[in-house]
């Protein structure tokens, strides 16, 4: 117990520097970060990217930072933007898995306070393998601001 | 009707003015004297600004022809009535969105921001306007914080939920509140609307064009309107 919650301390210590992160079920979180909110607004996005060793899922993500959490897909059919919730994300092996302001991402609904710019937002990723098999890994995503682009400036990441 | 300039007048008869039954004649000459002044010295004006003459936008679509959004009244985030004329004066750019929306809004006003930092000295002419689809959730102090985030002058409406509806026909906005666990989220189109300083409808904008793209076309809609 001691040692798999020191593990996941020093991975979020990892993720706090920006930098990809092994995973326990081998999937890598990189660039992970949650859009700053204003006061009282009740929902914002977490974007990341994740690459899994193995063909396995994002089945869920939890945030003590929101009352729920839910993953959904933005497409654009002409001029409308469509948004809808989805249950998982496939994350097929070896290929990294944008979760972007334009495609899949992490809805943080009913946030329990506002979430400010430099602010670290901790996540809990459920992911499934193959066989069905559960595990969680933890990210410490920094808060950027509201007005982040989806092209955000990654120059001063580390990859 | 506006005042005639002096070397437009038509030669008044001997005598100083036109006998009263000539009044009609009069009002015609005076009318036709002022549209040929108009000609040849407003070019830039009526004449520039009508769609037979063609704007010419680069990457937006000229909706010149278009009447979307004549009669809207919702309120701004102090309360205040507004309507389009409330924008005369002004080069009012309209868009659709919600708070909660991960993408397409912050991406939007973002744009906005940037195409009022390319704008230079001309800035001040542009008025980004949000329009919620979301009054629900979208309170007015949110909506204010939110906006603003992204420039102090940018302004955001909302309304009663049938307000903002019957905005959004007018404008052929689509929007469809998609249920999400015990919430929802919105869909919705993503064009951004520009009207002239007269409260024409000249420009629309796809959410696909980037700040400079748009700039260009504000700054043509700009030059000859």
């Amino acid at each position: 117990m001691t040692v798999s919650m020191r593990l996941k301390r020093g991975l979020a210590m990892l993720a706090l520097l920006g930098m990809a992160v092994p995973a326990l079920a081998e999937t890598t979180v990189s660039d992970a970060w949650v859009r700053a909110s204003v006061p009282h607004q009740q929902a914002t996005g977490a974007f990341m990217i994740l690459t899994a060793s193995n063909d396995s899922k994002l089945v869920g993500v939890d945030s003590p930072i929101a009352k729920t959490v839910q993953i959904h897909e933005m497409t654009m059919n002409g001029d409308v933007m469509g948004m809808k919730q989805v249950s998982a994300v496939e994350l097929p092996a070896g290929k990294p898995v944008a979760l972007d302001p334009n495609g899949y991402h992490v809805m943080l609904m009913g946030l329990v306070r506002q979430v400010k710019e430099g602010e670290q937002v901790p996540l809990t990723l459920t992911l499934e393998d193959a066989k069905g098999e559960r595990q969680t890994l933890e990210v410490q995503a920094p808060v950027r601001p509201l007005t982040a682009g989806a092209d955000h400036d990654h120059s001063h990441m580390m990859h | 009707m506006p005042e005639c300039p002096p070397v437009f007048r038509p030669t008044l008869p001997k005598g100083g003015t036109f006998p009263a039954k000539d009044g009609y004649m009069n009002d015609l000459m005076t009318r036709r004297t002022v549209v040929a002044g108009m000609g040849l010295l407003g070019l830039g004006l009526l004449a520039g600004c009508s769609p037979a003459r063609g704007l010419e936008f680069k990457y937006g679509k000229n909706m010149s022809n278009e009447i979307l959004g004549r009669s809207f009244k919702l309120k701004d985030t102090q309360g205040n009535v507004r309507t389009l004329s409330s924008y005369y004066g002004s080069m009012p750019m309209f868009f659709f969105g919600f708070t909660q929306c991960p993408a397409v809004c912050p991406t939007a006003l973002a744009r906005a921001a940037q195409i009022k930092k390319l704008m230079g000295r001309d800035a001040g002419f542009l008025q980004v306007v949000f329009i919620t689809l979301d009054p629900e959730r979208d309170t007015p102090e949110v909506l204010d914080a939110y906006v603003k985030a992204f420039d102090p002058s940018f302004t955001a409406l909302t309304g009663t939920q049938e307000e903002i509806d019957a905005v959004a026909r007018e404008f052929k906005v689509f929007h469809e509140r998609i249920p999400a666990g015990d919430t929802y989220t919105i869909s919705h189109s993503s064009t951004s609307y520009v009207y002239d300083s007269r409260g024409t409808l000249r420009l629309s904008l796809s959410h696909s064009l980037n700040a400079k793209e748009c700039t260009e076309d504000l700054l043509t809609l700009m030059e000859i309107c």
